[in-house]
């Protein structure tokens, strides 16, 4: 075991120029989120763009995309795990560690978005006063932490077995593994269920969310992997089959079809019937009153779409071509999840009163840090599990 | 470690030094990114951070916490205040009528109601909102209203005005989604919160239809001077940084035989409160006989709060 962490530090700690610069700048920006952080804790919520009426931003728009990012880690791990797909097993672990850097940053936009930190342990059932199964809050602690030790399990068993030299033993990781799986769609579930149970809330309130929470999920997180793989590849860190990026590509692009016409389905209902709910909707795309969140929207929209004509073009065997269409379809997601989906359900507030909601620039920092945090954590991962993985998966 | 089993090359002396550099840097640096919080407005006292829920509180314990609460508002305020407890009168059932035929949108309710429950002054915090609707538009169309109009275009003929407040459901949204039950609704239908006990997530006020409750985003300020001694622990009690309150029809009047302050100050006459379970009641009157109607009825939240259309 010792052995074992120790192999991960030096792992950690050797490394190129360039690993360094990307480590400092990363643990930097951590930093600065922390002294944000700090600032927030010593003077309020205030000190974010946040008010009554706009109570959920930033903070709890990330929160939803990370969720979705680290469900989509199953994406991968279906066809390696239930198809038996060998290339795909040998990068599955990199998914799953991802997944478990997601969990960790979804936990801490929860923490900054809390008013009373310091009363966390109320949430803790018998020493708090825990109200399961009333409030769905209460669910997403269970299925959120529930993801992180099924994968943070799966992840050190596999990994400390193979540093060892032995082969993991099925019976004591595949049954987690299909728990996992299972509980994956769980966690982004409760999630959406947590808005869309919602009545007061029109723009939530339908029963399409959580679909199009998994729609969104399953496209965003595998094109976010399939930009990983690249960098690690470019890097030399790890040799992959093109057939897996090809079997990844195939996820993303179904995936954002059923979205865009999951969406589509929504926009549909809510403009033809000109119910009373359509007035968030058409606010949302600056067609009722000054709207900020327009301009969002509308790029949203345009790079999920621009990202589908090329994945359906043969432009997508162009290597370049895919990474742009992936970073659009990350970025074009990030959007519809915070700005498109959390923010405009408060605008108009339940009172019809249209307050507009715009990010202070500590609570943006505080978003900078988590995210440098979280991709600090993965990038160590990555570091101390690479020279295991490509030690095993050579023959 | 395994024979086979080699990083990639040893670890040599400059990158051990270097990576215990970065890590003492590290937390250097991590101790300075949080030197803000010696500046921190307010921070919790080791009592407070172990005290239960008001649900589980025994008397005794009650009565040190509101003594403890007492010493501290004299402290910060210079005030001798009281904190009392009143419980819920036995069968009883409060509910508010208001006539908009009526309401002049003075908003004299909106400032008594801010004296009386010791709402912040600054940043200021408001539990009443008096929408102004055009008379011959959309009739009661929300996304239509006006919320920030100047004083002197209260009183217009042409307009409504509808104050909302919290609507005391039977079936609140916002007692259903708390996370650690910090807020619940009493037998006498009005729905508290324990400001000891609510961790500030604001998923009640995502869940709100009515835009009732309201966040301590920063330090609550109210002048001693200005301060309302009698105090009930439930309601009008001085509130911290970073939780949610609301109203609470003036519990610590209400259960004591008191109109609460919206109503007493409101120069037409236009509110009415009182106990729907007594038969001879004013409130009962008004529900039974005249034209009431609640705030979107269509969400099953039925609210204890009635408008009425009247002369």
């Amino acid at each position: 075991m010792i052995a074992f962490i120790l192999h991960g530090f030096r792992s950690v700690f050797q490394g190129s120029r360039a690993y360094w610069v990307w480590f400092t700048v990363l643990l930097a920006l951590a930093l600065v989120g922390l002294n944000a952080y700090a600032r927030q804790l010593a003077h309020g919520l205030g000190s974010t763009g946040m008010g009554d009426e706009v109570s959920w931003g930033l903070y709890i728009a990330n929160f939803a995309f990370l969720v979705g990012m680290a469900a989509a880690a199953v994406m991968m791990v279906i066809p390696a795990y239930i198809f038996k797909d060998k290339e795909m097993h040998k990068v599955v672990i990199f998914s799953e560690l991802f997944a478990v850097a997601a969990m960790i940053m979804c936990m801490l936009f929860i923490f900054v978005d809390l008013g009373r930190p310091d009363r966390i342990h109320h949430m803790v059932p018998k020493i708090g006063y825990f109200n399961w199964p009333g409030s769905l809050l209460t669910w997403d602690v269970i299925v959120l932490n529930g993801y992180l030790i099924l994968n943070l399990y799966v992840c050190a068993y596999f990994l400390y077995e193979s540093f060892h030299g032995r082969r993991p033993k099925p019976i004591l990781y595949i049954p987690v593994v299909f728990l996992a799986i299972a509980w994956a769609p769980t966690i982004h579930t409760v999630t959406a269920f947590l808005f869309q149970g919602l009545g007061g809330r029109p723009f939530w309130n339908t029963g399409l969310i959580a679909p199009r929470f998994l729609a969104s999920a399953f496209a965003a997180g595998p094109a976010f992997m399939i930009l990983v793989f690249t960098v690690l590849e470019r890097l030399g860190a790890i040799s992959i089959e093109s057939t897996v990026i090809r079997r990844i590509r195939v996820i993303v692009t179904v995936s954002l079809l059923i979205n865009i016409f999951l969406a589509g389905s929504e926009l549909f209902a809510e403009f033809y019937a000109e119910s009373a709910h359509t007035v968030h909707i058409s606010h949302l795309f600056g067609l009722h009153g000054i709207s900020l969140l327009a301009p969002w929207i509308w790029a949203s929209l345009a790079m999920n779409i621009l990202a589908a004509v090329i994945l359906l073009s043969p432009a997508r065997n162009n290597p370049i071509a895919l990474i742009v269409a992936c970073i659009m379809i990350v970025v074009g997601i990030w959007i519809e999840k915070g700005l498109g989906f959390v923010v405009p359900g408060f605008i108009p507030s339940t009172l019809g009163d249209f307050v507009q909601y715009i990010p202070s620039a500590n609570e943006i920092i505080i978003c900078i840090g988590i995210w440098a945090f979280g991709l600090l954590v993965y990038t160590i991962f990555l570091k101390g599990s690479l020279p295991i993985v490509n030690q095993q998966n050579t023959p | 470690m395994e024979k086979g089993q080699k990083p990639d090359r040893k670890l040599n002396r400059r990158d051990f030094i270097a990576g215990m550099a970065v890590t003492l840097a590290a937390a250097g640096a991590g101790a300075a990114a949080l030197s803000p919080l010696i500046r921190a407005e307010e921070i919790p006292p080791l009592e407070d951070v172990l005290q239960k829920h008001y649900q589980r509180l025994t008397p005794e314990e009650k009565k040190a916490i509101f003594a403890r609460l007492e010493k501290r508002i004299l402290a910060t305020h210079g005030v001798q205040a009281t904190i009392r407890d009143p419980q819920p009168l036995e069968n009883a059932h409060f509910a508010y009528a208001l006539n908009i035929g009526r309401c002049i949108g003075c908003r004299k309710c909106v400032y008594a109601c801010m004296k009386e429950n010791n709402l912040s002054r600054d940043p200021q915090i408001q539990y009443i909102r008096v929408l102004k609707m055009k008379k011959q538009g959309h009739g009661i169309d929300l996304e239509s209203a006006v919320h920030d109009y100047p004083q002197e275009e209260a009183g217009d003929k042409n307009y409504y005005y509808m104050p909302v407040q919290c609507q005391q459901c039977e079936n609140p949204p916002c007692v259903k989604v708390c996370p650690v039950k910090a807020t619940w609704r009493e037998e006498d239908g009005i729905v508290v919160i324990d400001y000891n006990w609510c961790i500030g997530c604001r998923y009640c006020q995502a869940a709100c239809p009515y835009h009732a409750r309201r966040f301590n985003f920063a330090k609550p300020r109210v002048p001693g001077a200005e301060l309302n001694p009698n105090m009930g622990y439930l309601s009008n009690r001085p509130r911290f940084m970073g939780v949610m309150e609301k109203c609470t029809f003036c519990l610590h009047r209400t259960r004591t035989g008191r109109y609460p302050a919206c109503l007493e100050v409101c120069p037409t006459g236009a509110r009415k409160f009182g106990d729907m379970s007594d038969p001879d009641s004013e409130i009962r009157r008004i529900v039974d006989k005249e034209r009431v109607y609640v705030l979107k009825q269509d969400l099953g939240t039925v609210p204890r709060f009635y408008y009425v259309f009247a002369k």
